[in-house]
Parts: structure tokens; C-alpha cells; sequence
């Protein structure tokens, strides 16, 4: 009784807990600009930002702990729209989006739009087709609702596989992110880096589960967004007068259009290379942009970890302007995202249009260079004389920097826009503990949904039903202690091929969990054969086309050439290729011949030219085929299942699923 | 089942696919003429950047308020609301 009284309070206080807390972080930013100024190394600023803020979420992590399972598994469902808005912002943003998405608008231009529209827009369904009655339904997991509403646990199984294939990948980048932003931008060692991301997820998410991550989320959402907005404000207010980025950068767009054309004219720029940055359809074909939101979108609404921020509100109504809010705070980031990569562009073709010698380029160049993020000519930009030996290989190139001699990396435009606007360094700082946040809070949400699904679906639900509290809390640790260490264990050996398989996320969580979840609440005649023919259809054409495409790119064409939508020259080369590696000699040439005709077929390789990321939109499909066929052959579900799918459509009255351990308000 | 029920249920149906139909809207059908669009500038941003960078997700946020408020109201009106 007094735990709940003590837990009211801090629910009541929540408005003025984190305004001090804002207020406090404020003013802890000004302390190290202070001591920046005093001279104190920037290393020191750094380790300051990293130390101090995962010392406070670990802190509101072990302020939160609990021993009571509805608090561990869905917050104790008391969490107000508005924070779990913020929470969910800092669960869904993550390390990734802060740091890599401005640069790929930068690269990308208008095609790179396609990830803030996926992104944004799948929060519309969301609320509208799924998360008020999840939250009705009164699961503790996604799997939960799948064994309830789909008779059993060969569905709880299938959807456990479905959500540890889209979300594990996704938490070893997010530790790999962690470690990547302390490494290259606070000079910290990699592995210390991704262990010490370890230890701060972990102590904010095993002693209080998901009410633990919820608050820390909160706290988390305020630091990324701050340290998001706060460079970009101060450059509009310097270059334009006007401190809102959103509005300003029409501007840098009609001058960075100017500048492309002059670029060309003069020389600078090659007109095959260089992409306008308004020109849609540069990078993807239509078909591929439209297909790329479609995944990105119905991914977005099918992410376990997303969708159970929305059992934690007190209400079905809150859990719909939870939704709402969600979408406002992570809007908040995306819609300034096309900013920082306007400013950087204009900054950098001012740079090559105002004809800048090699000898003379900007410090930031070297700065991101060395650490291999900016690469001129070809080699990374370490040093003056390297760089003019590099670019001195290069037939004409005319000792001025050219747009085609310069790679920048997608996570430097973020990143330096502090420096490359003359800020002391511990805005840099703070941008960095605000990449930090992203990865962290992200990470946590995700370990949870992992956690939680083998914890509560495959330990207690399927293997021990009878587990006593206490036990069923220790296992969620014990789990939760496991998952973690094999996903840091995993990031620390910097994975190549697990961290391009993140994009896959989206497509998989998409084809295998979307149907049978809509359906299950919008069609009542949806019965477990078709939820499972449904999960298996959808889920198995989505593994195929992406592993098919990526790791038997050969066979697969092979088999599928007649579709491939490829241009008949790449499928004449592909043949060529082929031969060229049946008559190779045994040994090193046979290798070679193999890794070129691999690499011809990767390009080639898909059903009309769809590129692996948007695999979904066939996946999804046969997964709809899958529920509705199978329903149909099949006969319609028991009264008793129909009458819950009607009490789960309506707001009043009590969940569908009551815990017997958990201590929950009754609506 | 009961008609007012049933009623609910076609008011909260016709709402999702209003809302539905406006989510297609923005998220498709108005990036289809980006193109044309683009020739219209303000304030520096042609028309058609400016939709899917900014203007579809005002959209978006604005609607998930519209809907949630309009729901409801739907629940109140047909009696199946939460109580406050």
C-alpha cells in the first residue's frame, strides 16, 4: 500500500520532476562549457557527458526497481499519454536516426524523404489499427495477444520467432552504435565503449523492467532532443536571423539549387555524379520509394518493441493520444532532420563553388578524416600533403576540390555541424551524449521486448505456468542479464553482415506480425489456421527474398531471371559472368571469378526490381493471402473468441487477459 | 450483439477509414505529383520536396489528435467510453 501511495506521488510530480531535471541538464551543459573555457581538455567534456548522463538514467533505473509483475511487464499501466509519448519518441529514434538520417538526406536528397515519411506516417496506423485494442486486450506482450486471440501456443511460438528475428539484429546495432559514437567522438577505446553501453542499459532496465526503461526513456527523450535541435537553432539564428531551422532552410534549398548548376558550369561538379537535391527518383525508382515508405511504414506499426509502450497507459483513450503524442515528439526530430542536411550542404558547396585549393581546406575535414568519415580523392582525408597525392593521381583534377572528389560519411553531418559553425566544443559534446541517449534508450526497449517475450511467452506461459512471482520475476532478470551480454558480446566484434541486416527489421516485423494482428482485431472470422498459415506465408517469403537476394544471390537469379526487372545488359553480363566462372581454373582464379559474378548478381538478383529492403512488399501480401484463405477454408472461430474480439473493440469494461500475479487497475 | 453495438462499431469502422483514406493521401498519392508540384516555390521550398519532408507529417501529427479526440467522442456517444 505504500509502495502504490509513493508511486502515485511520483506519477503526480511527473510535470515538475523533469522540468528540474531539464533544468538541472541545462545547467550542466553550461557548467562544462564553463570549465571548456577555463581550459580544461575536451576528452575531459566528453567523459563528463558520457559518465554523468548514464550515471542518471542508471540511477532512475535503480530508483525504479520493483517486485511486482505488472510494474516489470507494462509499467503498472499508470503511465500518462503525454510521457509515454516521450518514451516511446526515445524508443523508436534510434542511435541511427540521430546520427546517420540528416546525412543520408544529405546523399540522398529528396529519395532520402522516404525514411522520414516510413518513419513518421506508420504511427497513423498504429492508432488506428492497432494500439488502443492491444491495450484493451491487456496483454503483457505481443505474443500474449497472438496465443489468446489465435487459440494457442503454436501462435505465441510464431510470433516469438518473428519478433527475436526483427529485434535482435536491431539491438546489436544499437550496442554497436553506442560504442561507435563514444569511440570516434569522445576518443573513448570501442569495447570499453560497448561495455560500459552494457552496464547503463542494464541497470536501467533490470530492476524495473518496463516501468525502469519508461522513465529512463523520458529522461533520455529530453537529452536527444535537446542536443538534436540546440546546433541547428543557433546556426538559423546566425545564418538567417531567425532561430527556426524548419522554416529557414528554403532558403539554403534555392541557393544550394543555384550552387549545383554553378558548380557545373565551373567545373567543379560532374554532371553525371551530382544529384539535385530537390530531383525525386535519383536514387530509387518510383517503385522502389513507394515501396520503401509502404515497408517502413506497416514495419513501424508491427515493431513489438514500439507497440508494447502502449500497454503501459492507464487507459484505451490515453493509449490513442499516447499515439499522438509519440508521433509529435518524433516528428519533432524528423522534420528538423532535412535542416541539418540542408545548412551542410550549402556549407560544402559553398566550399567547392567558391573554388578552394586543396591546400586550403577547413580543419573539420581533417578533423573526420582521420577517424575515416571524410575521404577526398579516394583516401582518407589524414593530412594536407595526402590528400594533394591522393587527388594527384587523378587525371585533370586540377588541384581544387571538386564535389566528385569528396565521400562524406552519413554520420558526420550531424556531428560537426557544431564545428563546422564555429560552437565550442561542448555542443559537440552534448550531440554526442545526445547519439548516446538515442542508442541506449532504443537498446533498452528492445532487450525488453526480447527479454519479456522469452521470459514471460516461452518460460512462464509455455514451460513453467505455475512459476510463483518471485520466480517469474528472477527468470525475466536472468533473461533479460543473458540477451543483453550476448548482444553487447555480438556488437563488440563489429558484425558486418548483422548490422546490414538491421534494415531487414522493418520488412520482417512487417509481412510476419502485421495481418494476423490487424485482422485478428478488424475481422472477426480470422482463426488460427489462417493466423498461422498467415505468420508462416508472410514471415518465410520475406526470409526467402532477403536471404535469397543477399546470401544466394547466384541461385536465386538463377532461378528467377525472367522477372528480375534488371536491364538486359546486366543479365547478359550475369551470364557472361557465369561462364567466365564455370571455366575459371580450381584455386585463387575460380574464387575471383565467383566473387565478381556474386557481386553482378546481388545487382540483379529480385522480382522486379525490388530492392531487398522493401522485401515486405511481397511478404505482406501472401501474409493477408494466408490469413484469409486459410480462415475461409477453414471453420470461423468459437463464439467465445468472437464475443472477446467484440469486448476488445470496446473501450469500456474489463481487459480480456487478467494476470493472477499482477496488481492493476481494473480498466 | 446488440444494435448499439453494432452502431458503434460503423461509426469507429467509418472513422478508420476516413482516417485510412487520408493516410494513403498523404503518404502516396500526393508524392506522385511531386514532379508538378515542384514547380510551385515557397519561401524557398518547392512544393513537392516540402510535402514529404514537412508538409504529409503536420498531417500526420494533426490527424492522430483529430482522431483521438473524434473517437471519443464516438465512445461517449455510444456509451462504451472508459469512465474518466
Amino acid at each position: 500500500m505504500a509502495e502504490a501511495k509513493s508511486g502515485g506521488d511520483f506519477i503526480s510530480n511527473l510535470g515538475k520532476i523533469y522540468t528540474y531535471y531539464t533544468g538541472g541538464f541545462f545547467g550542466f551543459v553550461v557548467f562544462l562549457g564553463i570549465l571548456e573555457q577555463l581550459g580544461v581538455p575536451n576528452k575531459f567534456i566528453g567523459y563528463g557527458f558520457v559518465f554523468l548522463t548514464i550515471a542518471v538514467y542508471a540511477l532512475i533505473g535503480v530508483l525504479s526497481r520493483t517486485s511486482e509483475v505488472g510494474e516489470y511487464y507494462v509499467a503498472g499501466r499508470k503511465v500518462p499519454a503525454f510521457y509515454n509519448g516521450m518514451a516511446t519518441g526515445a524508443d523508436w529514434m534510434s542511435g541511427a536516426s540521430f546520427v546517420g538520417m540528416a546525412g543520408t538526406l544529405f546523399l540522398l536528397g529528396y529519395d532520402g524523404l522516404a525514411f522520414v515519411l516510413g518513419w513518421t506516417g506508420g504511427y497513423v496506423l498504429v492508432a488506428i489499427l492497432i494500439a488502443p485494442f492491444l491495450r484493451k486486450f491487456g496483454a503483457f506482450t505481443v505474443p500474449d495477444f497472438f496465443a489468446e486471440r489465435y487459440g494457442g501456443n503454436m501462435a505465441r511460438t510464431l510470433a516469438v520467432i518473428v519478433l527475436i528475428s526483427c529485434s535482435f539484429t536491431y539491438v546489436v546495432a544499437q550496442i554497436y552504435a553506442t560504442g561507435l559514437i563514444a569511440s570516434r567522438f569522445l576518443d573513448m577505446d570501442f569495447t570499453v565503449a560497448v561495455y560500459a553501453g552494457l552496464f547503463g542499459i542494464l541497470l536501467c532496465s533490470m530492476l524495473g523492467g518496463m516501468k525502469a526503461v519508461t522513465w529512463t526513456q523520458v529522461a533520455q527523450y529530453i537529452v536527444l532532443i535537446v542536443a538534436y535541435l540546440l546546433p541547428v537553432v543557433i546556426l538559423s539564428a546566425k545564418k538567417f536571423g531567425i532561430p527556426v531551422p524548419q522554416l529557414t532552410y528554403g532558403q539554403a534549398i534555392a541557393e544550394i539549387t543555384a550552387l549545383e548548376s554553378s558548380m557545373i558550369q565551373k567545373g567543379l561538379a560532374a554532371a553525371a555524379t551530382l544529384k539535385p537535391h530537390i530531383k525525386p527518383f535519383t536514387t530509387y525508382d518510383p517503385l522502389n520509394y513507394f515501396a520503401l515508405i509502404l515497408c517502413l511504414m506497416i514495419g513501424t506499426a508491427s515493431l513489438p518493441h514500439i507497440l508494447m509502450r502502449y500497454f503501459t497507459t492507464p487507459s484505451v483513450r490515453d493509449a490513442r493520444s499516447s499515439v499522438a503524442w509519440s508521433l509529435f515528439f518524433i516528428f519533432l526530430l524528423y522534420f528538423t532532420a532535412p535542416a541539418y542536411a540542408a545548412f551542410s550542404k550549402l556549407e560544402v558547396y559553398s566550399l567547392i563553388n567558391k573554388g578552394t585549393a586543396l591546400a586550403d581546406l577547413p580543419q573539420w575535414i581533417y578533423t573526420y578524416g582521420k577517424i575515416g568519415l571524410v575521404k577526398i580523392c579516394g583516401a582518407d582525408a589524414v593530412t594536407t600533403q595526402g590528400v594533394i597525392d591522393a587527388c594527384g593521381k587523378i587525371a585533370n583534377q586540377g588541384g581544387m576540390l571538386r564535389l566528385q572528389d569528396l565521400s562524406i560519411n552519413t554520420d558526420v553531418i550531424v556531428l560537426s555541424t557544431p564545428e563546422i559553425a564555429g560552437m565550442p566544443y561542448v555542443i559537440a559534446g552534448l550531440v554526442a551524449a545526445g547519439g548516446l541517449a538515442a542508442a541506449l534508450s532504443t537498446a533498452d526497449g528492445l532487450l525488453l521486448a526480447i527479454a519479456n517475450a522469452l521470459s514471460h511467452d516461452v518460460y512462464y506461459k509455455m514451460i513453467n505456468p505455475n512459476a510463483p512471482t518471485k520466480t517469474r520475476l528472477i527468470a525475466s532478470r536472468v533473461v533479460l542479464l543473458f540477451v543483453a551480454v550476448i548482444a553487447a558480446y555480438v556488437a563488440s566484434t563489429k558484425p558486418a553482415d548483422i548490422l546490414s541486416m538491421v534494415a531487414w527489421a522493418f520488412s520482417l516485423a512487417a509481412a510476419g506480425i502485421f495481418p494476423a494482428l490487424t485482422l485478428g482485431v478488424w475481422w472477426k472470422r480470422a482463426n488460427t489456421t489462417g493466423a498461422l498459415l498467415g505468420m508462416v506465408l508472410g514471415w518465410g517469403v520475406c526470409v526467402y527474398y532477403l536471404v535469397g537476394t543477399r546470401y544466394y544471390a547466384v541461385s536465386f537469379n538463377d532461378m528467377w531471371a525472367g522477372i528480375s526487372g534488371a536491364a538486359p545488359a546486366a543479365q547478359a553480363k550475369f551470364v557472361e559472368l557465369k561462364a567466365a566462372w564455370a571455366a575459371a581454373a580450381d584455386g585463387a582464379a575460380k574464387t575471383a571469378a565467383w566473387v565478381a559474378l556474386d557481386k553482378q548478381a546481388q545487382a540483379v538478383a529480385g522480382w522486379f526490381g525490388v530492392k531487398n529492403i522493401s522485401a515486405a512488399l511481397f511478404g505482406m501480401p501472401f501474409g493477408f493471402l494466408g490469413v484469409i484463405v486459410g480462415s475461409l477454408l477453414t471453420k470461423a472461430p468459437s463464439k467465445e473468441v468472437q464475443d472477446m474480439v467484440d469486448a476488445t473493440r470496446r473501450p469500456a469494461g474489463a481487459l480480456i487477459m487478467r494476470d493472477k500475479d499482477a496488481i492493476l487497475p481494473s480498466h | 450483439m446488440s444494435q448499439g453495438a453494432d452502431r458503434y462499431w460503423q461509426r469507429t469502422s467509418g472513422l478508420m477509414w476516413t482516417m485510412m483514406a487520408l493516410w494513403l493521401v498523404f503518404s502516396f498519392v500526393i508524392h506522385f505529383f511531386v514532379n508538378s508540384l515542384n514547380s510551385i516555390v515557397i519561401a524557398g521550398f518547392p512544393l513537392g520536396f516540402y510535402m514529404a519532408a514537412q508538409g504529409s507529417l503536420v498531417v500526420f501529427v494533426v490527424m492522430l489528435f483529430f482522431f483521438a479526440k473524434r473517437q471519443d467522442t464516438i465512445d461517449r456517444e455510444e456509451g462504451v467510453a472508459e469512465e474518466d
